[in-house]
């Protein structure tokens, strides 16, 4: 039965070949709608990040409202997975199956997608810009229907293991990673970067979990080691303990910070602008709390975008800026593909962005894929916090 | 077993066969999920209905049998289907060892004892000296089984066969412990602790045997649950599980077979369906159905069918006397 509709569109197609070349559509497109799944944590302990998926949906809503892409509205399914992976199995399948979505944009989290990695692989059916960082996602000889969208944690943490090697090579550092496969990731990349000399310049490793109430003895630990150097691997809320503490303690060390916590209104300040002094971090995208954007055109836009369309959006967190820029990523893949709305073609038009720029992320950082290229961001600013704001310095690192 | 519920049984179980034919895969991925989880909670209710002892942690029981399945397909290239009795084995014994020491614990202990377990199970997975086999916090991916020896039937269809099979059996293998000499101690030790062992029966060891055998039939359902999602990670089992599985046992009737059905239906499709009624408070909706369930059914799915079964047969019976 399934293969009527597509025999009766072939014969359509044979018999003009110039309808051909106009439209063309796969389950979940036609002249009205653009069907895109998606999967969120909603609900349960990672239920923080859900953000991501209201600010995206808000996105959409936005989109229509000024007449859709190409003509044809958005249609935003997305499921609550609860950061569960089987539940991410269950509704992916409901996506793809059921639902018949074009594709899946931006299910979140390392373990929930790589649940469903082959899944989407084995139907063909594009699994695009994943929220998370692991490295895994640019492959695209072995998963050509998927592909990352942030930095990937290994090559910041090699950026950071660069940065020391060449100011002071002599450093002893400390780490503090929260232990999962994000700081491990982190901590891989930092310790390639270092090479051969980083068994002998980490002179401590410490990791805390989640459930961790604080991490105040973790740096204690890490003072008590003799580190003069401390890359800090934490998410906001542990960052902004660790940075308080290593400065309250009188330790005051080198600090390094992953970029999952630069936002100065919900880590920086909470800790206090001036025990944040001198930190050191990278970015990519612009901090919206950071005083020098307070004039951007872009961030403006997107602050009326969150009273219009996500009023209970946090105006503090990164997460809904993040989803705002990766939609805007999504709607230019959408643009170049124009009426050719195939699962082939929109994985097609995703691996040929070219020096697109999102107006959210900071100057100098483009947007580039190919073929073989899967890892849509991969480069990085190095930025350090004045007390006030981050100052960017350096040139752009990466490709 | 009369003969009228053994034609019911066979019509039910026509009807599970006939099931996939007639729903997507989707569907019949869904009601396979659903199948394994009526196995763990007839371990479960094993534990909690017949023997009285609560556990909050059988969602550790579950993680066993899956990464045992995982591990062994991952690792050592075993066919999936000869993961189960390795996963069933193991989970016994660790039911059991863990059985021995909870014996001295009793009610609301038992359940804190338990629920150690259940918060602890997750972190374990992560332990970096474990990590080469259960491949830390990044989990193990598994091949899905094909149907063998050429059947017609995609990969969804066939294990959903294949863990029908399994559930059959054990649901067979429980009825026939339950009505025998065993089933009859284990539930004179939840009536009557003190009566149970006047009467002979060696308490300590029937409360450990019960715990081993329950978690045995959850380790299966783990096993059979990995092989159904091709993927483990310790994120899969956490707490919120053992929970579910609780909640299942008591929507779907204590201490009744056909109740483990009932509740792994109730887990497997209405969080979806209050994942409908609304986006923004799923939880809350699914609340309301639990007390709704629990308020007006309060034995459970089973028990209400079984009361809904006998005014039915009353009334039959009524009328062909009045004729």
């Amino acid at each position: 039965m399934k293969f009527v509709p597509i025999a009766a569109l072939l014969a359509v197609a044979l018999a003009s070949p110039a309808a051909l070349a106009q439209k063309k559509y796969d389950p979940g497109a036609n002249d009205k709608v653009i069907k895109i799944g998606n999967t969120n944590p909603y609900s349960g302990p990672a239920s923080a990040y859900g953000q991501i998926g209201k600010s995206i949906g808000a996105y959409w809503k936005m989109v229509n409202d000024k007449g859709g892409i190409n003509g044809r509205k958005i249609e935003w399914i997305s499921y609550d997975d609860g950061y569960s992976p089987p539940k991410t199995v269950e509704m992916a399948r409901k996506l793809v199956e059921q639902d018949q979505v074009l594709f899946v944009f931006q299910p979140l989290g390392t373990p929930p997608n790589s649940a469903i990695h082959r899944y989407m692989n084995a139907k063909k059916v594009p699994h695009l810009f994943v929220a998370t960082g692991a490295t895994k996602w640019n492959d695209p000889k072995n998963f050509p229907w998927t592909m990352g969208w942030q930095p990937n944690y290994q090559t910041e943490g090699r950026i950071y293991a660069e940065h020391i090697l060449k100011n002071n090579p002599k450093a002893k550092v400390g780490v503090l990673y929260q232990n999962d496969d994000y700081g491990k990731d982190y901590l891989k990349g930092f310790r390639d970067g270092l090479g051969d000399r980083a068994a002998s310049m980490i002179v401590k490793e410490v990791s805390y979990e989640t459930s961790d109430p604080t991490v105040d003895s973790q740096i204690v630990q890490l003072q008590a080691s003799g580190a003069d150097t401390f890359f800090n691997i934490t998410t906001p809320k542990f960052a902004a303990q660790a940075i308080r503490k290593a400065y309250d303690t009188g330790w005051k060390p080198m600090h390094y910070l992953n970029n999952v916590s630069t936002s100065i209104g919900s880590v920086l300040k909470p800790a206090g602008l001036e025990k944040a002094e001198g930190l050191i971090s990278t970015q990519y995208l612009k901090e919206q709390t950071d005083e020098q954007w307070k004039d951007d055109p872009a961030i403006k836009e997107w602050e009326a975008f969150m009273k219009k369309y996500y009023p209970d959006g946090d105006l503090l967190s990164s997460f809904p800026l993040y989803g705002y820029t990766v939609a805007q990523t999504l709607h230019q893949v959408l643009k170049q593909a124009g009426d050719n709305l195939t699962r082939a073609n929109i994985m097609k038009q995703a691996a040929s962005l070219k020096d697109f720029r999102p107006d959210t992320m900071l100057p100098g950082i483009r947007i580039n894929t190919s073929a073989t290229d899967f890892a849509p961001i991969e480069s990085e600013q190095l930025v350090r916090f004045d007390g006030q704001q981050w100052r960017r310095f350096g040139p752009i690192i990466g490709k | 077993m009369s003969r009228r519920q053994l034609i019911l049984i066979a019509l039910l179980l026509l009807a599970a066969c006939a099931l996939p034919f007639f729903v997507s895969n989707y569907r019949t991925f869904q009601f396979t999920l659903a199948l394994v989880y009526s196995i763990a909670l007839l371990g479960l209710n094993l534990l909690t209905g017949y023997n009285g002892q609560i556990s909050l942690g059988h969602g550790a029981f579950y993680a066993i049998g899956a990464y045992c399945a995982a591990i062994l397909m991952d690792q050592y290239g075993v066919p999936y289907w000869a993961t189960l009795p390795v996963a069933a084995v193991v989970c016994l014994v660790a039911g059991f060892l863990f059985g021995l020491p909870a014996l001295r614990l009793e009610g609301l202990y038992l359940a804190l004892a338990t629920f150690a377990l259940g918060v602890s199970l997750p972190a374990l997975l992560k332990y970096h000296h474990l990590e080469k086999w259960t491949g830390g916090v990044q989990g193990i991916v598994i091949n899905k089984p094909e149907a063998p020896f050429g059947l017609p039937l995609n990969a969804d269809q066939w294990l959903y066969f294949f863990t029908l099979a399994v559930a059959v059996l054990m649901f067979v293998l429980a009825w026939n412990m339950l009505r025998g000499r065993v089933g009859r101690a284990m539930v004179a030790i939840r009536d009557h602790h003190i009566a149970a062992e006047a009467m002979g029966v060696n308490t300590a060891m029937v409360k450990s045997l019960t715990f081993g055998v329950s978690a045995m039939y959850t380790g299966i359902a783990g096993a059979l649950g990995a092989i159904a999602i091709q993927y483990v990670a310790p994120d899969s089992f956490n707490f919120f599980l053992s929970i579910m599985f609780l909640v299942g046992i008591v929507v779907g009737g204590l201490a009744s077979i056909s109740g483990a059905i009932y509740g792994a239906l109730f887990i497997q499709f209405v969080p979806n369906i209050a994942d409908e009624i609304s986006k923004a408070a799923p939880w809350a909706i699914f609340g309301v159905f639990m007390i709704g369930f629990v308020y007006l059914m309060p034995m459970g799915v089973a028990g209400a069918v079984r009361v809904a079964m006998a005014r039915l047969s009353r009334m039959t019976q009524n009328r062909q006397r009045s004729i």
